[in-house]
């Protein structure tokens, strides 16, 4: 996993609340075995007319030439609600989306964006509304500091605006550090034996 | 088990005897006892195993199933086009290699994961359960902790048969007194949706308990626990009782002999201490929940049967009031509409909430109500029928369920996720509006532009000969 530090990048505005991981990455898409090829379906049925993905939906947000660039997505109250599948963090993060900002997040979702570097902000419903105001006519270009839990802009009449975020410490360490998981657990393995060791036969 | 004189709820005992290691700066790491795998979410954990060489620590703890991709029409593997082979395939071979117990097309214990693992004895109290799927919390309806994870933790549990979880709060909603006639497990569920919202229980585990939920015969309550994800809930949870270990006894994977009964003592005391103390208390009059139905594209937005669908003037929260405008406009549904008066053009009856025996019994009742009276599914309209398992295909052949669902002129399937999420080919077409026994009536969940009404096994039953919904209970 890629550490992270800071990220500046412009943010794009999805307004809808409720946004479930079908429609980050329909199920049509989750055939695969490898880890890569599903940020083109990203958002599938909501940017293409068409059931092949071929014609844009000009409507889209993501589809406006002038988010083009953005990396941070800022998004409504529960964001990635629903189906379990990591599909959708792969699909965000292989669109190029390196951070997402929402009131709120689904709880599994939420999990899975931190085990793949993808990092989830949670901001007060105040403070999403004025990026959602500054976001507008891709406005609102974002610097990320994760060492120092906050997020800052400078708005158009030159003041600068910085909101804090709360992240869990291991959460945290993990991304900054880019930690392997599943490596750091593995060098636990006598603690977790001992457990064993005590568990009931029926268990 | 420990004890412990703070007085404790049920998932603070389950969290207790599940803690490996709590150290300060690092999220609490919790021991695995059972793995269900399928599919869709496995591959890529296996993929990442074999790039850092690692074993699965214990296959013997991990159960592997073919159900969400899979045709309901053939148990060939081809059947169900070439992506959907691919991951079969995979599946069978990371299996294999990694030593996992699979049940594969039309293996005899073959089903969808959450209905697979209870019917075996796979899933017991006092465990901890997980799944790449987001249904795992009804295997919560045992007393268990139950609940579905990304690939990621999939790899995780694999390699170390732990997770690192973050505990969540607690939340007690209590469904009070006796529900009425004719009212099913899957009306409850609804109506503590409708009450609480999609989101209400994000960040919480929820207990299910009162009167009414003591009621519940396991499937009842697997199918209450099951929809927990649908308001936000990390997992659902039943206090184990006689109904639980009568349910479990005998069971093909289930503790046996001594065994059997050192279980039983220690599920015994896996309740929630009566002066334990919920972050959160939801409280339901059982009487006043009537037959539902949603009419939205969230399962939040359901009614009683005998309502109406809800104009946007009825919220005042701003963002469910235009929730309430977008998915009126997505359900081409007119506020003020008789739930009655709303046709359906497709019926599905499955899915892990709604495909176990007892609601292929209370659907097929129904039928047969209609059929006495020469009545059968309307022409116009196309009504699936499909077991959560080939065990319950069996037992519901057995008891000639099929058919009295075929002579009424419902298509008869072989067992698997199917329309619940359309990844094989039964999917809506653009415009079907269908009466689906399922847990999710997102935008697109079942066919790209297609309408889904989540209803009760019974209800979707009605619909497809009435041709609309039904008070059943009127
Ligand atoms: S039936 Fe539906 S909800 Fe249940 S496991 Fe299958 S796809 Fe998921």
């Amino acid at each position: 996993m890629e550490k992270f530090t800071t990220h500046t990048g412009l943010v794009v505005p999805l307004d809808v609340a409720n946004v479930d991981t079908d429609q980050i990455i329909p199920k049509q898409f989750l055939q695969k075995t490898e880890r890569v090829g599903f940020g083109v379906h990203l958002f599938h049925d909501s940017r293409y007319l068409d059931h092949s993905g071929k014609e844009p939906n000009p409507e889209f947000v993501l589809n406006k030439p002038e988010y083009k660039d953005t990396s941070i997505l800022l998004a409504r109250e529960n964001f990635g609600c629903g189906s379990s599948r990591e599909h959708a963090p792969w699909a965000l993060e292989e669109f190029g989306f390196k951070v997402i900002i929402a009131p709120s997040f689904a709880d599994i979702f939420y999990g899975n964006c931190i085990n793949i570097g993808l990092l989830p902000i949670k901001l007060s419903e105040d403070e999403i509304e004025q990026l959602f105001v500054q976001a507008q006519g891709a406005n609102l270009t974002l610097t990320v500091d994760l060492g120092n839990n906050n997020v800052s802009f400078t708005k158009d009449d030159g003041t600068e605006i910085s909101f804090t975020f709360e992240l869990g410490k291991f959460h945290k360490y993990c991304l900054e550090e880019g930690v392997d998981s599943v490596g750091w657990t593995l060098n636990k393995l006598e603690t977790i034996e001992a457990f064993e060791s005590k568990m009931p036969s029926w268990q | 088990m420990t004890t412990s004189t703070a007085p404790q709820t049920l998932y603070e005992k389950l969290w207790q005897t599940h803690l490996v290691e709590e150290k300060s700066g690092e999220t609490p790491l919790l021991y695995v006892d059972r793995h269900l795998i399928h599919e869709v979410t496995s591959p890529q954990a296996f993929a990442n195993l074999r790039f850092h060489n690692r074993p699965v620590r214990h296959p013997e703890r991990t159960i592997a199933t073919m159900d969400h991709n899979i045709s309901t029409r053939s148990i060939k593997i081809d059947a169900a086009g070439e992506g959907a082979a691919n991951q079969l395939r995979a599946l069978e071979k990371n299996c294999k290699d990694f030593g996992i117990e699979l049940f594969g097309m039309g293996h005899k214990n073959q089903g969808i994961a959450h209905v697979m693992g209870p019917e075996l004895g796979l899933t017991l109290p006092g465990t901890i359960i997980v799944c790449g799927d987001s249904h795992t919390a009804t295997h919560g309806a045992f007393g268990a902790l139950a609940f579905g994870i990304g690939t990621s933790e999939v790899e995780h549990v694999f390699a170390t048969q732990t997770l690192r979880q973050t505990k969540a709060k607690t939340m007690k909603i209590e469904v009070k007194g006796h529900v009425g006639q004719g009212i099913s497990a899957k009306d409850i569920i609804l109506a503590i949706i409708g009450e609480t919202g999609s989101a209400g229980a994000t960040g919480y585990v929820v207990e299910y308990c009162g009167e009414a939920i003591e009621a519940l015969s396991m499937e009842e309550r697997m199918t209450v626990c099951n929809m927990s994800i649908e308001f936000g809930a990390k997992a659902g949870l039943v206090a184990p009782d006689q109904t639980t270990f009568d349910y479990v006894e005998g069971r093909e994977y289930a503790p046996k002999d001594d065994v059997w009964q050192q279980a039983v003592n220690d599920w015994k005391q896996l309740k929630s201490d009566d002066d334990a103390v919920f972050d959160s208390v939801i409280t339901l009059e059982a009487k006043d929940i009537k037959a539902q139905v949603t009419w939205g594209t969230n399962p939040g937005q359901v009614i009683s049967v005998d309502g109406i669908v809800p104009s946007p003037d009825d919220f005042n929260d701003p963002i469910e009031k235009e929730s309430c405008v977008n998915a009126l406009a997505y359900m081409d549904l007119e506020a003020g509409t008789k739930i009655t008066d709303i046709s359906v053009n497709k019926v599905f009856i499955g899915s892990c909430t709604n495909s176990r025996i007892e609601d292929l019994r209370a659907a097929a009742s129904v039928v047969r109500s209609y059929t006495a009276k020469g009545q059968s599914v309307q022409s116009s309209i196309d009504a699936i029928v499909v077991p959560g398992s080939y065990r319950v295909k069996e037992q519901a052949e057995s008891e000639g369920l099929d058919k009295a669902f075929t002579e009424a002129g419902f298509e008869w399937r072989l067992p698997g996720c199917s329309m619940c999420l359309g990844m094989n080919d039964d999917v809506l077409e653009e415009g079907d509006r269908c009466a689906s026994t399922s847990n999710r009536n997102f935008e697109g969940r079942q066919g790209r532009g297609s309408r889904t009404h989540l209803v009760s096994p019974e209800m979707a039953a009605a619909a497809a000969i009435a041709g609309h919904f039904v008070d059943l209970n009127a």
